[in-house]
This record gives structure tokens, sequence and C-alpha cells, in this order.
């Protein structure tokens, strides 16, 4: 068998791979709402940052 | 007239921590922080006892003051209305998708999905900022859904409930179309990097030997594409056909047809690679197009009735016992608690209680209504004092309001939403195409009968109106966007297109072209000493009426005396002694002074010790630059003002406004309703503009409906568009925008037609090779789509 086949069936795979990821995303609403997540992803940060902050304080003490 | 400025609110002081409205009145401090009235103290509070301080870090001032809410929510008790409203209810744990306006901000965000801190009960709490929406999952059997609510609009954040959002259930998100963008694109990237190699036409023994398996595979990637993401052109043209209409879709539809069998042809006979690169570029295009301008505003409804004003539920007294049931089932003859700023829900008689009725949305008339025991409310009032007990004497759906929109000229017709412009022009595309194609086949079957079919074919495919087809939804959604980013929100794009038409604009007055809570206060009379100045503010300070805390909140801060008596008439005026002098604040009847002004002006007369003073005139405020758009719209439009009010402005309107302006005094809601039809009888295209109830009807009748509103969350009447209230100076753009939109979708219009000659003259001569359809149309799809975006945001870069 050439190698052509072989080339040809591993590209669509990868491909597939993403067509099938891409529509789980949307399956599972990740495009329904684009703004309150990325705006949540700051909250987190900001609270660990914190708690950081109060942690180096009290060892500075 | 003497101005009485010094008396008026002087420069204001300082600024609410929570909410950040400025005042001046003596602030609640916590913390070394103001807070301009105890509800955002309180919110302050409770948010620092459960440490969420980093509220106040994200945005500055990012509160908003918790409103009275006292009783409001009591209707959630009722279990039918809360088994409604639940998402899930199983096991003690219930789900409930709430709709808050109030969200605005980040803030907002943080707070609310940190509400299982308020809270133990509350299990998770999940924001959508887009729809405004807050999902909250708890524990049933430890927090009633009441308990919630109000837990929710202590802090800031009543929820909106009402009969609308209690019918729209659960709705399913439609993700099709994305499912359809994602198949096509998988198709299409799969399919140029196949098609890639015989681009180049060469003969060569390696690319011979694998070109049926590269063609085949490539027909593979189309059948998903031709059967799924196709479907809407297919259905739709099918649908146009059936009713005898040429659209849009009906040459899409032929085009992707065409190419399909044609290309699968090819591949069969071995005689060509086909042209399924184009097929699924064009179809990718056209989805994308399709999905730029679906651009909706979640969070606004336009197809709002009076049932989303109207509460779900009421308080009605059997018995001498309170009890909670859903507005619908309200009977004639029901007694019916109506507390302070609750709307009035039924035609009804006043049966106890000191009723102000702010009949502002219904009527246009902007002061509170005082009405007297027996006394006949209609429905859609506010209460605007202490609780009252009516009597209904109609059921909800027969109120003189509800029945405006049980005409049938109220339900009728949905505006058209097809792309009118590119249906107009496909219409004599369409058949020039088909003249072309024909033609075509008959000049080959004479010259060359062998190559008819083919080069037949090869018309349809590249006369495929997709640069036409995209010219008109990338226009109309990119204008969209950027209204919208200016506070103007539209329904959809074709309210661009009909916009363009307009020739008279017809504005309300109360509401729409003055504010609602602004006035202006003029002082007509004797100066008043330092002394009476003192006693007036003090004496305003004890009473609840609309007008006093307008008053009193106009007024210079002055030493607040304690009265030594104080009596107040309902609907009248207040009476109030201080030491010797006594003072009299009220209507010109309640001091015996014969009122010499032909029209009933809102006004507040004053006398000291039986002397008569003078009086405050409360006069509505123009909105910002109402005057300017009116000259700069006169010189393009027929201008007409409709006001519910009675006819006091008449004379100050008509010197301010430019001639020829039409005005028209207390006209009623079907009175609008029928200027409009009946002038869009003549031929006129209208464009109303107005914000309450009142307007409802002539809302829905006009060519283009606007709402200006200056909470857009809150309500608005059925309409076309939400204009916010603060750009309504820049209504004369926005129109003028719009007919710029209609001239760059004319534009794409002929670049796309040039292209079509291109493509026509290699398809007619037979010389259309895959390779120059594969460059050619797409190209022309870009083209027209950078085209339309660049153009329209010069423009609206250059206009506003």
């Amino acid at each position: 068998m050439s190698v052509i086949y072989i080339l040809i069936s591993l590209s669509i795979v990868i491909a597939v791979v993403f067509f099938t990821a891409f529509i789980i995303a949307v399956k599972n609403g990740q495009f329904d709402d684009s703004h309150t997540p990325a705006i949540r992803i700051l909250f987190d940060s900001e609270s660990k940052q914190k708690q950081t902050n109060k942690y180096n304080k009290s060892k500075n003490k | 007239m003497l101005k009485f400025a010094h008396l008026l609110r002087g420069i204001m002081g300082k600024s609410c921590f929570h909410c950040g409205i400025e005042f001046e009145n003596e602030s609640f401090v916590v913390d070394q922080k103001d807070f301009c009235c105890i509800g955002c103290k309180t919110v302050y509070e409770i948010l620092s006892e459960h440490e969420l301080h980093s509220y106040y870090d994200i945005e500055k001032n990012p509160g908003i003051s918790p409103l009275q809410f006292v009783g409001k929510f009591d209707y959630l008790d009722n279990k039918d209305i809360s088994d409604q409203l639940l998402e899930f209810d199983e096991n003690g744990i219930q789900i409930v998708n709430l709709f808050i306006p109030n969200i605005h901000c980040s803030s907002c965000i943080w707070v609310l999905e940190q509400a299982n801190k308020l809270n133990l009960h509350i299990k998770d709490a999940q924001v959508t900022f887009p729809k405004k929406t807050v999902r909250l999952v708890y524990n049933s059997s430890s927090l009633s859904l009441k308990e919630l609510v109000v837990l929710l609009a202590s802090i800031g954040y009543p929820p909106k409930i009402n009969l609308e959002n209690k019918n729209t259930e659960k709705q399913v998100t439609d993700r099709s179309l994305l499912y359809k963008i994602g198949v096509a694109g998988f198709s299409f990237g799969n399919v140029m990097l196949l098609s890639f190699p015989e681009y180049f036409e060469v003969s060569e023994f390696w690319l011979d030997q694998y070109k049926p398996v590269f063609r085949w595979l490539m027909f593979a990637f189309s059948l998903p594409v031709v059967f799924y993401a196709a479907s809407d052109y297919f259905i739709s043209a099918y649908k146009s056909l059936k009713k005898g209409i040429l659209n849009i879709d009906l040459p899409i539809a032929l085009g992707v047809f065409v190419l399909f069998t044609r290309s699968t042809y090819e591949i069969i006979a071995h005689t060509g690679q086909g042209f399924f690169d184009s097929l699924t570029g064009l179809l990718f295009f056209l989805l994308v197009g399709r999905y730029f301008q679906q651009k909706t505003y979640a969070f606004l409804s336009f197809e709002r009735s009076y049932k989303s004003y109207f509460p779900i539920g009421v308080t009605v007294i059997k018995d001498g016992m309170e009890e909670n049931i859903q507005v619908k089932d309200v009977k004639k003859g029901d007694r019916i608690l109506i507390r302070n700023e609750e709307i009035i829900p039924v035609d009804s008689i006043l049966m106890k209680g000191n009723a102000e009725i702010d009949y502002s949305f219904v009527t246009g008339e902007s002061n509170p209504i005082h009405k007297a025991l027996g006394d006949k409310i209609y429905a859609g009032g506010k209460q605007k004092d202490q609780p009252i007990e009516i009597q209904a004497i109609r059921s909800v759906s027969q109120s003189y309001l509800t029945q405006l929109w049980s005409k049938d000229s109220m339900k009728n017709q949905e505006k058209s939403q097809d792309f009118a412009l590119t249906n107009k022009i496909s219409k004599y595309f369409t058949l020039v195409i088909l003249i072309v194609a024909f033609s075509t086949l008959g000049f080959w079957l004479w010259w060359d009968p062998g190559y008819a079919a083919y080069v037949f074919s090869a018309v349809l495919i590249i006369a495929c109106p997709c640069a036409l087809a995209l010219a008109e939804p990338f226009t109309l959604g990119n204008l969209l966007r950027i209204y919208g980013k200016r506070g103007f929100y539209l329904k959809n794009g074709q309210v661009i297109n009909r916009m363009a038409e307009i020739s008279s604009i017809i504005f309300d007055k109360t509401g729409t072209i003055t504010a609602n809570d602004q006035s202006k206060i003029h002082y007509h009379g004797m100066e008043l000493n330092t002394h009476e100045q003192a006693l007036l503010k003090s004496t305003l300070r004890g009473s609840n009426h609309p007008l006093s805390r307008q008053l009193y909140n106009m007024l210079r801060s002055q030493n607040i005396l304690t009265m030594d008596d104080f009596k107040e008439t309902a609907g009248k005026g207040i009476e109030a002694t201080f030491e010797k002098d006594t003072i009299k604040v009220g209507s010109a009847s309640f001091l015996n002074h014969k009122a010499a002004t032909k029209v009933e002006n809102t006004s507040v007369h004053i006398s000291t010790n039986n002397n008569y003073k003078g009086k405050f005139v409360l006069q509505n405020m123009y909105r910002e630059g109402v005057f300017e758009l009116f000259k700069n719209l006169s010189k393009h439009y027929e201008i007409a003002i409709l006001s519910g009010d009675n006819a006091q402005e008449e004379e100050n309107l008509t010197k301010r406004s430019p001639s020829g302006t039409k005005m028209f005094f207390n006209q009623k809601p079907e009175d609008k309703y029928n200027y409009i039809k009946d002038h869009q009888k003549e031929g006129s295209k209208m464009l109303m503009i107005g914000d309450g109830l009142n307007d409802a009807g002539a809302l829905k009748e006009s060519h283009v409906g606007i709402a200006v509103s200056e909470n857009v969350n809150v309500f608005s009447p059925a309409c076309d568009a939400i204009l916010d209230a603060s750009k309504l100076k820049d209504l004369d753009k926005y129109l003028r925008l719009s007919k710029m939109g209609v001239h760059i979708i004319h534009l794409s219009f002929v670049i796309s037609f040039l292209y079509n000659v291109i493509g026509l003259s290699f398809a007619v001569t037979g010389n259309l090779s895959p390779v120059v359809a594969a460059i050619l149309m797409p190209l022309s799809s870009i083209s027209i789509v950078a085209f339309t975006t660049l153009s329209t945001y010069y423009v609206s870069r250059k206009l506003t």
C-alpha cells in the first residue's frame, strides 16, 4: 500500500478529531456566552492573589 | 418673574461609596465612608459582614441603591407561581434562573457568584452576563424562593419576575447554525487541500495515479455540506417557489445544486475534478455571513406586551386575610392590596388609603394624580404612597389598557424580516441569469452541441449570487453592532432599511423629549427670606407627596426646624406652625388663592401667616439637544409632536421648535394609533418615537417604532428599536447612517455584478476551469465582505 493512503487518512483523522472537539464544545454551550467566563477567570486569580498577599504579610510579621 | 436660583440646589457634595450618586443631604457614615441612603449602607454592611469587600475593588461605585421591596415578592409563596419559575425541583434542591436587569458590571458578576457566602443554603450561582440572568441552585428545605429573591433584592439586585419570563419557559438555544458552520468549514479546508494538486494541470504519473482517490474523497466531504449545511437554502428556495416569489435563496440553491451535480458527473466521467472547492467554500462564507448578522441583544426584548409590565401576582384580601394569587386569577369584586411602587393590575375602585397614582406610563401625564375614596382607578398606574386597598371592577384582560392589546391591529402582521433590498434585486437577477444561461445554451447547441451542457452549467455556477447574498447581511449586521455601541438597539437589520425610507417623524412628549424625573422649578412671586426658606424646607421634609419630595430635594439645605404643629391634607397641601409663624404649602384652592392661570400648571403655592407669597412652577425639562435635533431633522423630514399631556407647554414648544412642526395635545393612545394609521394610508412612512404603554399602538403601527428608555433593561413597549434616552440627540445622525448603509448595499451590488460579468465572460465562452472558479468565487465574496465592513466603519466614524 502506498504511503499516500496512510498520510491522507492520518490527516483526515486529525481533522476529524478537531471537528469533533468543535462539535462537543458547541454542544456543551461553550459558544453560548463568551462574555461572562472571560470575566470570571479574572476573579479567581484575584482572590487567590489576595490570599497569598495576606499570607506574605503575616509571614513578614 | 423672579428666578429663585439661589434657593435651588448648589454645587453637589459627597458621592455615595456604594452607588456613586452625588448627594447633599446628611449622609450615613460607616467605616468613614459616605452613603446616600440607608439602603446603600445596608448593602455595604451585608457585604462587609460576609467579607465580600472585593466587590468595591473591582469597579468603582458598582452598587445600585436598593428599592423598597417589603412585601413586593410575597406572591412567590404561592406554589402555582413558584412552580412555574423553577427549572428543577426535587429532593430538596431547587434551581431557578432569574432575570436581573441591574447586572451591569464585573462587580455584579462577582458578588452574585459569591451568593453562597451570603447564605449557606445557596449551593451555586452562575451569571450569564449578556442575558443578565443568574442561575441559582439552592437547598429548598431551608431557603424558600421568596427568601432567596428577597436576599438578592436586599443587596440591590431585585430580579424582574413577570408573566413574560414565565411563559418563555426553558428556551432551547438554537445552535444548528454553529454546527453547520463547523461542518462547512471542516469540509472546505479538507477539499481545498485535496483539490490543490490538480490546479496546476500537469500530467505527471504520480498525480494521474491518485486522481480518482482525491476526487472521490472531495465528493465524500461535499456530501454533508450539500445535504446538511445547505439545507436551509433549499428549504427557503422551495418555499419561495411555492409562493411564486423569486428570493435570493433561489439562485443560491440552484447554484449549489448545479455545482454538485456537474462536479459529480465530472468525476464519474473522468472529465475533470469538479468544483467541490468552490461549492464548500461558498457555503462556508454564506453561513458565516448568516452568523454575523445574527447579532441580537439577548437582554432586551422587543416583543413586550402589557403582561411583562404587570406583576405576576397580587395580594388579595379575603375575609380579613391576605392571600397571594396570580394576577390572571383576579376576579371582579376582589379586594386587592397595592403597596408603594406597585402597579394597579386591573380597573378598580379605591376603597381605602391615600392614592397618588402615577399614570406616566399610560397617559404620558408626568405628575401623580390624587384619587379620593370611591374614585375609579385604571389599570397601569403606579401607586406612589402608602399602601391602598382597591376593589376590582373588571377582570385583568378586560381592563381599559389591556383591551388595547386585544385589538386585532395589535396582533396582526409581523413586519417582514427578509432582506428586502436583496430580494428586490434578486427577482431581476434570477431572470437575467436564466435568460443568459438559456441563450448561451441555444448558441452552443447550434455551434457545438457537445459542449452545450458544460457551458450551460458553467453559467449557472458562476452566476451564483454569493457576493450579492453577502452584501446585505454584512452591511446590516455591522451597522447593528455600530448602533448598539452607541446606545441604539435595533431588533434586526431590516429596521435599518425601513429607517432609510422614513418621510416623517412623530415624537411623543412626556418621557420622550422631556425627561421623566427631572423638572425645572421656577419660582414666581415675592422673595422668601431666610427664615421662610427654612420654614418651607422643614415643612416639606415631613411630607411624602411626590411633589414635596421633588421640591425638597431642589431646595438648598437649611437649618431643619422642628415644627410645633404639622397637618397634611391628602392631595391638597400642608399646614404647619413653628412658634408664631404658620406656613401653608399646597394647591391654589388649599390656600384660597384665586389661580389666575388659564392652563393648569403643575405648581406648589406658598403662603406664610395667611399672606400669599408665590408659587413654585414645575416645568418639564427637555432632554439635552432636543431642539437642535428638531432643527436638523426638519430639513429632511416632517415633524409632529403627539402628547398625552395637556396643552400647557404648547406655547413654549412652538417657540422653540422649527416652524412647521405640528403639535397635538390630549392625545389618547387610540388617537396616536389612528394618526399614524391614517397618515400611512396616505403613503407617508412614519417613524414613531415614544416611551410608554400609551405609545404602544402607535409604535407597532408605524413603519419604524423607536422606544426611548432611560434604562434600556427595565421596560419598553413592543417596538422595532430601543434608544438610550441620552442618545436621542443623535437621532438625525443615526437616520443618516441608515441611508448611508443602504447606499453601501447598492454599491456592493454593483461590485458583485462586475464580478458576475467577468465570471460570465469566462463561462459563456466555455473557458471556466475549476481554478478560475476557485479564485473568482471566494475573491468576490471576500472583497464584498471587506468592502461592506470597512465602508460601514468609515461612514459611521465620519458621522458620529
